[in-house]
């Protein structure tokens, strides 16, 4: 009977790993989990896209809860995405532009030809802000609070289904407990 | 071709960049990858280098930013330990496994041998014994 019962043991090997193999089924492996979730937004000191005069810090994102969208000229992705952003702007959401590694004429350009979602544009040329989030690709969007904190993060194109999938609640959650 | 302000840092580079995954593309690390995003923490890593920072230093300002995907050697913490014991538990229970069925059978011979002598009549035992106990002859 115990020899029988030996013979099982690949069988219930298999039902042990299957629900693990699985859920794996449904990850994507190019989703990396953002270190910066639960953390505020990284200190930096940068100049307006519009205005070269006027430099931007963290503190220029607190007070309302708002998307930091990373965008730029070069990334193809992103003329896909501007459209979505305009409809958001329009309907009252905050987003705060973070022109990355790009030039300033042509990024001003395509603002003017596409139309300006931004409250404004932080001017990140080298980089630098870019690493200090981690943004490993444009676009990326980043839901803060109205502390600056990140809240959540999506790699790629934000559109109406990723928009009700992740943001929708997130962001209405957030702006009603801002109001209290 | 890297500049180095000190020699010394080439080697420390060259293992950094191959043990630090690149986190746009899935299995290349960052000396393998063209990609802009490699490029630029590879550049990143020669700055850090440059301010005297130690590997692990490097390693920690990286993960902090892009989580530790961007590891291949996964830290030891409460995550991964058991990642990082699992090899070495399941190798002592196999020797423990096979300690045990070693026993197992050997007492179970015992049994069996003992199960047959109590069958025997007293002729054929004491004849068994002798049979045992004397050494067998030279031929």
């Amino acid at each position: 009977m115990r020899q029988r019962l030996a013979l099982f043991a690949p069988l219930m090997l298999f039902v042990a790993v299957a629900p693990f193999l699985w859920l794996a089924l449904d990850r994507d492996p190019n989703e990396l989990p953002s270190a910066r979730i639960g953390e505020e937004f990284p200190e930096f000191s940068l100049a307006d896209l519009n205005d070269p005069q006027q430099l931007l810090s963290a503190a220029d994102l607190r007070g309302e809860v708002a998307l930091v969208n990373v965008w730029a000229t070069w990334c193809y992705a992103c003329s896909i995405e501007h459209a979505m952003l305009n409809e958001l702007a329009s309907l009252g959401v905050k987003i705060i532009g973070l022109n990355y590694k790009d030039n300033r004429d042509e990024a001003t350009r395509w603002l003017q030809h596409l139309g300006d979602p931004y409250a404004f544009s932080i001017f990140d040329a080298s980089g630098s802000l870019g690493i200090d989030l981690g943004v490993y690709g444009a676009p990326e969007t980043y839901l803060l609070d109205a502390e600056g904190i990140i809240r959540h993060r999506r790699v790629g194109i934000l559109d109406q289904r990723s928009w009700q999938r992740e943001f929708a609640q997130r962001y209405q959650t957030l702006a009603s407990s801002n109001v209290d | 071709m890297v500049e180095f302000s000190d020699d010394s840092m080439r080697p420390r580079y060259q293992k950094l960049i191959e043990e630090l995954r690149c986190p746009k593309c899935q299995n290349q690390n960052l000396a393998d990858s063209n990609s802009a995003i490699s490029v630029e923490l590879r550049l990143q890593i020669l700055r850090l280098l440059e301010q005297k920072n130690s590997d692990e230093e490097i390693k920690h300002y990286l993960a902090e930013r892009y989580s530790d995907f961007i590891l291949y050697r996964p830290l030891v913490d409460q995550r991964t330990w058991f990642l990082w014991a699992a090899p070495f538990l399941f190798a002592l229970s196999a020797a423990i496994a096979v300690i045990l069925l070693q026993r197992r059978r050997q007492s179970d011979i015992g049994e069996y041998d003992s199960g047959r002598r109590a069958a025997m009549s007293a002729g054929d035992r004491e004849r068994l014994d002798q049979l045992l106990n004397t050494p067998s002859e030279p031929r």
